[in-house]
C-alpha cells in the first residue's frame, strides 16, 4: 500500500462571513490548497467534503460547481465535530486502497453566532433541557471535567489555565478568530456558562474552511517531496460500551483507543510528538486529553498545565494555533484546520509561532455521540 | 384503552419513568441476562455484548450517589438558571441524568459522592395541549 502525503494544505482565517455561502467558503479553501500543492482541479480524482450543518445539501458538489465540475466522485460526510477528520480519512483510505493518486479534502462550516449547541431533545411531551439536567455542550463537557476533578482533585483554576494558554498562543496566529491574551483572572471571572466552564473556556462559534490535497507516494515524488508531509496514521473510533456512556458521553475511552491505534500504525509513541492540536472544545476537555493521548501519566494533567509543559516552548506544546478556544471551532472545518496547523510547523513555515525542529505532530478531534479522529503527521524532507 | 379515554393523571416525562395505577412511580431499566449491563428504558439488544432477546425489565433504585455535576448558568431562553445538572449512579446499577434540587447551586455545597434520593414531582412545564407531566429529581438524602 502506498504511503499517503499531504501535498497542499491551507485554511481561511476563521471569522464570521454572513455574506458568503458554505460552498463559497469551501471553494476558497479548496483553491488555496490546490495552489499550495501545485495542482489544478483537473488533477483531482475524488473529493471528500466534511460539513455538518448542511449535511443533506450536497456541499461537496456545490463546491465543484464553484471551482470545476469535472465529474469526479464526491463523498459528503458528517460526523459531529469529527466531520473534517472523517472526510480527511475517507480520502486517505481511497489512496491507501490504490484507487487514486490525488484527492481533495474540504472541511467547511458556517456557524455564525450559533449560541449554545446541543440540547435538541426531540420526541413528544415537554422540553427536557433544564428539567432532566443539561444536554447542552458546555454542561456535558463540564461534567466530563468534573469526573477528572473527582478522581484527581483537578481545580477550576487548572482548567482555566488551558484557556489562558490557548488565548496567548493565538496572539501569534493571524488565521485565528481572536488574537487576545486573557489573563487567569479574566478567564475565571468571565461569565459562568456551566461550572467549571466560563465563557472564555468555551470554544468560539465561527465560520471557516480548510482544505488539503492528499497524494500517493508516486504523485508526491512527481510533485517534489520538499514540502510533502507524510500521513503516518489515520484512525477513527466510535464510543465503545462503557458503563455511563449512554447517559454521560465518554470522550475518554474512544480517544484512548484511537491514540493506541495511531501510535501503533505510525510506529511512534507520545514521546516522539513535537506538537499536538487536540480538541479543546471546552477547557475541561483539553485536560482530559493530555492523559488520553499519553502526553502525561494518569492524574498528571493538572500538573502538566501548572508546569506550563503544554505551552509553546514547553515539553509538548498543545494547541499552538490557539485551539478551538481562541482560533475558533467551525465544526466541519476543525478537523482539517488542525492538520493545516501541524503541517505548517512540520514544513517550518509557522513564522512567529513555529515549534522549532518539529518533525512529528498529532491532530485529534472528538465528535460527541461519539467519534474520535486521530492523525499523526511526519516531516519528510 | 382508546385515545379518547386517556388516563387523567400526569404523563411520564420520559418513557423509562413508570406510573403504576396503584403504587409509587419508579424508574425502569433493562438488564442483560448475559452480561449484566443495565440500560435505561426498554431495549431488545445489549450494546455491551450484542446479545438479543435476553434483556429483562429491571426496577431501578430510588437511592443513589452523585457521580458528577455541573452548575448551569446559561441556557435557552425561558429556562430558569442557575440549576444543577447531575449524573447519579443508582444503587444496584443504572446511571441517570437529572436536576439536583434542594441544594444551593454553588460548588462548596455540592459533594461528588454524596448520597441522593430520586423524588417524583409534577413538572413545572405543560405541553401545548395543557397536559401535566410527572418528572424526577435528585435530592440530597437526609
Amino acid at each position: 500500500m502506498s504511503d499517503v502525503y499531504i501535498a497542499g494544505i491551507d485554511m481561511l482565517k476563521f471569522g464570521r462571513f454572513p455574506e458568503k455561502t458554505v460552498p463559497q467558503l469551501g471553494a476558497e479553501a479548496a483553491l488555496l490548497a490546490l495552489k499550495d500543492a501545485g495542482v489544478s482541479i483537473q488533477d483531482v480524482e475524488a473529493l471528500y467534503c466534511g460539513n455538518l450543518m448542511q449535511a443533506s445539501a450536497m456541499v461537496g458538489q456545490r463546491i465543484l460547481q464553484e471551482i470545476g465540475q469535472t465529474g469526479i466522485p464526491v463523498t459528503n460526510s458528517a460526523n459531529a465535530c469529527a466531520t473534517g477528520a472523517t472526510a480527511f480519512r475517507g480520502g486517505w483510505m481511497s489512496i491507501k486502497a490504490g484507487l487514486y493518486d490525488t484527492v481533495l479534502i474540504v472541511g467547511v462550516e458556517q456557524l455564525g453566532k450559533a449560541g449554545l449547541l446541543g440540547g435538541g431533545g426531540g420526541g413528544g411531551g415537554i422540553p427536557r433541557e433544564g428539567l432532566l439536567g443539561s444536554q447542552l455542550m458546555p454542561a456535558v463537557f463540564a461534567e466530563a471535567g468534573m469526573e477528572h476533578a473527582r478522581k484527581y482533585g483537578t481545580t477550576f483554576e487548572q482548567f482555566a489555565k488551558v484557556s489562558v494558554k490557548n488565548h496567548e498562543h493565538s496572539t501569534k496566529n493571524a488565521k485565528s478568530m481572536y488574537q487576545k491574551e486573557t489573563p487567569l483572572e479574566m478567564v475565571m471571572n468571565a461569565e459562568m456558562i456551566a461550572y467549571p466552564n466560563t465563557k472564555l473556556m468555551c470554544s468560539v462559534n465561527v465560520d471557516g474552511a480548510a482544505a488539503a490535497v492528499l497524494v500517493s507516494e508516486k504523485k508526491a515524488r512527481e510533485l517534489g517531496m520538499a514540502r510533502a508531509v507524510k500521513v503516518s496514521a489515520s484512525v477513527l473510533t466510535s464510543d465503545p460500551f462503557t458503563d455511563r456512556d449512554l447517559v454521560m458521553p465518554d470522550v475518554n475511552t474512544c480517544t484512548r483507543q484511537a491514540a493506541a491505534k495511531a501510535y501503533e500504525m505510525a510506529g511512534l509513541g507520545a514521546e516522539d510528538l513535537d506538537l499536538v492540536e487536540l480538541h479543546d472544545c471546552f477547557a475541561t476537555a483539553e485536560i482530559l486529553h493530555y492523559e488520553n493521548l499519553g502526553l502525561c501519566g494518569e492524574g498528571e494533567a493538572g500538573k502538566l498545565i501548572d508546569e506550563r509543559q503544554t505551552w509553546h516552548g514547553g515539553r509538548i506544546p498543545v494547541n499552538v494555533s490557539g485551539g478551538l478556544l481562541s482560533k475558533g471551532h467551525p465544526l466541519g472545518a476543525t478537523g482539517v484546520a488542525n492538520m493545516y496547523e501541524v503541517a505548517t510547523h512540520l514544513r517550518g513555515e509557522a513564522g512567529a509561532r513555529q515549534v522549532e525542529g518539529a518533525k512529528v505532530g498529532m491532530t485529534h478531534v472528538i465528535g460527541l455521540g461519539s467519534a474520535c479522529g486521530i492523525h499523526i503527521l511526519e516531516k519528510t524532507a | 384503552m382508546s385515545e379518547e379515554a386517556a388516563p387523567s393523571g400526569p404523563r411520564p416525562v420520559v418513557p423509562f419513568l413508570k406510573i403504576p395505577e396503584d403504587g409509587d412511580p419508579y424508574l425502569e431499566g433493562t438488564r442483560c441476562a448475559s452480561c449484566g449491563a443495565i440500560f435505561l428504558g426498554e431495549r431488545t439488544t445489549c450494546s455491551k455484548c450484542g446479545t438479543t432477546g435476553r434483556l429483562e425489565p429491571k426496577r431501578l433504585s430510588d437511592r443513589g450517589e452523585l457521580y458528577v455535576y455541573s452548575i448551569v448558568h446559561r441556557s435557552f431562553p425561558g429556562i430558569e438558571v442557575p440549576y444543577v445538572s447531575a449524573i447519579v449512579d443508582l444503587e444496584g446499577g443504572g446511571t441517570v441524568k437529572g436536576n439536583l434540587i434542594d441544594v444551593e447551586p454553588i460548588p462548596e455545597k455540592i459533594q461528588m459522592g454524596m448520597p441522593v434520593d430520586v423524588v417524583y414531582r409534577i413538572a413545572p412545564r405543560k405541553d401545548r395541549d395543557g397536559n401535566e407531566y410527572l418528572t424526577y429529581y435528585f435530592k440530597p438524602r437526609g
